[in-house]
């Protein structure tokens, strides 16, 4: 049945856990959106909702760190942050072992992505969740891009990360849901918190809606870095979404909450 | 100096509940399990965000152990400054401060 979905959403901690800090004018149409794109994907039935994330050491470490990993478990847990900082509880979150299996063997002919049978979900995959489906009621596999500790997976390769996703999916009988988690510019966890390059926010977004494949991909990590922070890796995210749905995308929201760290996002991509 | 035993520590620290409870119940005999020099060893018995931040943790590692002292968010982002003024610039990793010491970037 093949993907049935395909968005982007931010995923900063703070969109729960400080939303008291932020101004409600802001805040609440950003979370309303958020829930809207929640709406939407329920609309669509999904079997199961990829999430394509970029983990903060909630499972993975400097000391066997894969630059792409995918969950092949029945159940999840998480949030790993304490519950209160977050502002979500923990809860168990259904997977799909079978799924994912299947998934992660057809992906296995392009990229070599490990798997693993337990995984612990941090604020990269919490917070999305909370909004998009907040009753923990739809099975979720987990896809992982290392967008934290370098070296790192190279943009063009997180391009065929998000096509090999897409095969795997054309294959699979199940209806699924694709949705990548990132930050555009940031400098989370460092004082510069708060910190967003509108300018280069917008000009990634707009590259990211006509789904230009060579515009997207142009970006070297060093101009990254400088211009966007040590957060702007996780445009990785976005970028294999963009190679897995092959549509448009419409950016339904995007404003800078500097008190969430980040510029708050949420895209649609049509499945062409 | 040893800043992968100390991020190995947050790590183990900051995603599993039995290492948690060493670290309230015994947290020397926790660090001895881990490279670290002496210098580490003391901003982490001493809770010192802002000596790790200087050191080099990784922030995402760092922000989730601040998160575990329960520091508010204000204190914890002033802590790495702090740790900037009196230890100097982060001196490895990719989280250094691009902002001045004083600059409050999202109001605090």
């Amino acid at each position: 049945m093949s993907l049935v979905f395909a968005g982007v959403c931010s995923h900063a901690p703070g969109i729960t856990g400080r939303a008291h800090l932020a101004d409600p004018r802001v805040c609440e149409p950003f979370h309303a959106h958020f829930r809207a794109m929640g709406e939407e994907l329920e609309a669509a039935r999904p079997d199961a909702l990829i999430v394509v994330g970029a983990e903060h050491f909630a499972n993975f470490f400097m000391n066997n760190m894969p630059a792409y990993a995918m969950g092949m478990a029945d159940r999840y847990e998480g949030p790993i942050e304490d519950p209160g900082w977050l502002g979500i509880a923990k809860t168990r979150v259904p997977g799909h072992a079978a799924l994912s299996k299947r998934l992660i063997r057809c992906v296995l002919e392009d990229i070599d992505v490990a798997y693993a049978e337990e995984w612990k979900f941090d604020h990269g995959i919490m917070v999305p969740l909370h909004f998009l489906t907040p009753r923990f009621d739809v099975p979720v596999v987990p896809a992982n891009i290392n967008c934290q500790g370098p070296p790192l997976t190279p943009l063009k390769r997180a391009w065929a990360f998000g096509e090999a996703l897409r095969r795997a999916c054309d294959a699979a009988p199940e209806r699924i849901a694709i949705v990548g988690t990132g930050g555009v510019s940031h400098w989370p966890a460092t004082p510069d918190s708060g910190k967003i390059n509108e300018a280069w926010d917008r000009e990634f977004l707009d590259r990211w809606a006509r789904n230009d494949r060579a515009a997207l991909l142009s970006y070297s990590d060093e101009a990254t870095y400088r211009d966007a922070g040590q957060g702007g890796f996780e445009i990785r995210t976005f970028i294999a979404v963009a190679a897995a749905a092959r549509g448009q995308g419409t950016i339904r929201t995007y404003v800078p909450i500097p008190i969430f760290s980040v510029g708050c996002t949420i895209g649609l991509m049509a499945v062409e | 100096m040893s800043l992968y035993g100390a991020q190995k520590l947050l790590f183990h620290l900051n995603r599993d509940a039995a290492v948690q409870r060493r670290y309230r119940d015994d947290l020397p005999a926790l660090l001895d399990g881990y490279d670290l020099d002496p210098e580490e060893r003391e901003a982490i018995l001493a809770g010192d965000v802002g000596k790790l931040y200087v050191l080099g943790a990784n922030g995402q590692l760092l922000m989730h152990f601040a998160a575990l002292l329960g520091m508010p968010w204000a204190d914890y982002i002033e802590a790495m400054r702090d740790g900037v003024r009196r230890h100097g610039p982060v001196r490895a990793g990719i989280y250094a401060m691009t902002t001045s010491a004083d600059e409050k970037v999202a109001g605090l």
